[in-house]
């Protein structure tokens, strides 16, 4: 009987499910028109310039320190936003108190709101006359138009990423791991870095990754308190726009295709780290 | 007397009602009270500073100059026209990307066929791109310049710099939202009981509405919140698209940035408070989804 409904065909048996084909066709139909095309204009686009013309764009000194601000800012805010959502999470999971729910909706607002409001307000905060910035000029630091600033901006988008990336994890987590070890005799801290991190430790990579091309990526809520000051807060989003303004398309692209190409091999070194400790666990 | 005093020998055997392992009973308060605190503490410091401060910038600036300077500011009319259009492009991208989502998590987690997993890492690439660079690659498809501006304005279609584009712009940053939420709960579910309806002679669509829905209610409704908020949120593809023709191709954050660069900060607050409004509202819905998921 079995053998008469699954008949092999392609290796991967018939579709016993009725609408593969509308399905196929809705999806690539959409995703094709929406996504794929346009994204294939780009490099269509760069094809058109030779290749020392594109080597010159890339590697000019203005596109070079904007892939820098970007990656070292993102890097930083990622980082922060490691520790930090860490924590979080952890004070959401592990403790209760008053207020816990209104901190846990919160979490989402860089989601919800418009890059563009939070830029505005992050700047007018940070800016010499803002109520942190100017407690921050007292002591001689400036914030806003710094890559400081840069980096606090992209703190700000990123914290929902890694908290709502590490909390699932904390909540499955299976206490008997940790109450052995209390019993054996472990000091909190030593529990908290050699039997709970290593657990949470992959889906924190994760969130990591995910707030570091982020931040990469991030134009509005980061050009305002950015300042735009050439060679030193230029993130490389506001030097794609630039070109755009000057209609040099073709240098927009350019510039466009190498950050994908960053962006892209960022994420795939991260999955590669995912997977390497997946199997160093497993083991 | 009851001997009160228990023996050693006494808390390892055990008597039926006492036993050892409610003497070492883990507690359930995590650790000390002033680390529990301290970390609550720097927990709540933190998302002041970076959250709700800035919530309360764009409060006092909008107010700055009074209520009937704000209320002037947010009833202006090219503001009245960017909130229609923001609301337009959110409900065009909710519509496509749900009936997107749909298809395309019911293709990858029903059938089995090459290629699965780069559809799927497909699917998310708008997700990992910076808005400006999707602005971009609608202009270089679209626009004069593009390869498809020639037919384009032949027929007198515009799409850049016009609404088109701020649709499409919008519609390809959201579209990986709702099939991100759908996927997830209809590859768990299987497709055993809609291979069984199909057995039985169900048709494609009875087999959806009556199987495979009642699964991602709640699934559904979450991404489309959250695509709702994004959409009504995007700033970086649109800014690029629109061209930021005030009255015509403004949507809301495009509009703020402009009062700002005007140097009209109180107007461009005013403007942020009504976006700080829907997106608590946003929230506040997707709390209520959330919690009806579990």
């Amino acid at each position: 009987m079995e053998q008469q409904i699954v008949k092999v065909k392609n290796n991967r048996g018939i579709k016993v499910i009725p609408g593969f084909g509308i399905s196929m066709f809705v999806t690539l139909g959409m995703l094709g028109c929406f996504v794929l095309v346009p994204l294939a204009s780009l490099f269509l686009s760069v094809d058109a310039l030779s290749f020392w013309e594109f080597r010159e764009i890339v590697t000019s000194r203005q596109a070079v320190s904007g892939y820098a601000v970007s990656l070292s800012c993102a890097f930083l805010a990622a980082m922060i936003n490691a520790v930090f959502g860490m924590l979080l999470a952890w004070v959401l999971v592990r403790y209760e108190f008053p207020g816990k729910r209104l901190m846990d909706g919160l979490i989402e607002l860089p989601f919800a709101l418009p890059t563009s409001v939070a830029g505005i307000s992050l700047t007018y905060l940070y800016s010499d006359q803002g109520w942190i910035g100017g407690l921050a000029a007292k002591m001689g630091i400036k914030i806003a138009y710094t890559r400081i600033g840069i980096t606090i901006a992209m703190v700000f988008v990123g914290i929902p990423f890694v908290v709502r990336a590490v909390q699932p994890v904390l909540e499955k987590l299976d206490r008997q791991y940790e109450e052995a070890a209390v019993m054996l005799g472990a000091g909190r801290i030593y529990i908290f870095f050699r039997v709970i991190l290593p657990e949470v430790f992959p889906a924190l990579l994760a969130g990591f990754g995910l707030a570091f091309a982020r931040g990469i990526g991030e134009y509005g809520s980061v050009v305002f308190i950015a300042g735009n000051i050439p060679y030193k807060t230029q993130i490389a989003p506001l030097l794609i726009m630039m070109k755009l303004e000057q209609y040099k398309y073709a240098d927009a692209a350019a510039i466009a295709l190498v950050l994908l190409i960053l962006s892209f091999l960022l994420m795939l070194a991260i999955n590669s780290i995912q997977i390497y400790m997946q199997r160093f666990y497993k083991s | 007397m009851k001997n009160v005093k228990r023996t050693y020998e006494q808390d390892m055997e055990g008597d039926g009602i006492h036993s050892l392992q409610k003497v070492i009973e883990p507690r359930r308060n995590e650790g000390s009270c002033t680390v529990k605190y301290f970390l609550i503490g720097v927990s709540v410091l933190f998302l002041f500073i970076m959250l709700f401060l800035p919530l309360m910038v764009v409060a006092a600036n909008a107010l700055k100059e009074g209520w009937r300077v704000y209320k002037e500011n947010v009833l202006d009319e090219y503001t009245v026209k960017a909130l229609k259009l923001t609301l337009l492009a959110a409900v065009t991208a909710v519509t496509i990307n749900t009936v997107f989502g749909i298809f395309a998590s019911f293709l990858l987690s029903k059938y089995n066929f090459r290629g699965r997993q780069l559809l799927a890492s497909l699917i998310d690439l708008p997700f990992s791109i910076s808005p400006v660079i999707a602005g971009l690659v609608f202009i270089l498809t679209f626009g004069n310049i593009g390869w498809m501006g020639g037919f384009l304005k032949a027929n007198h279609i515009k799409i850049v710099f016009a609404v088109p584009g701020v649709l499409l712009g919008t519609i390809f940053v959201t579209l990986p939202f709702v099939f991100r939420e759908l996927f997830p709960v209809m590859n768990a579910a299987g497709k055993d009981e809609e291979e069984a309806a199909a057995l039985m002679g169900a048709g494609g669509f009875t087999i959806f509405r009556k199987i495979t829905f009642p699964h991602i209610k709640w699934a559904l409704l979450y991404g489309m919140v959250l695509c709702t908020a994004r959409a009504m949120g995007e700033f970086g593809a649109v800014s690029v698209i629109s061209g930021h023709l005030r009255g015509k191709t403004n949507t809301l954050p495009l509009q703020v940035e402009i009062l700002y660069n005007e140097f009209n900060t109180t107007a461009a607050f005013s403007v942020s408070s009504i976006l700080v409004i829907l997106a608590v509202l946003i929230l506040i819905v997707k709390s209520f989804v959330e919690r009806k998921r579990k």
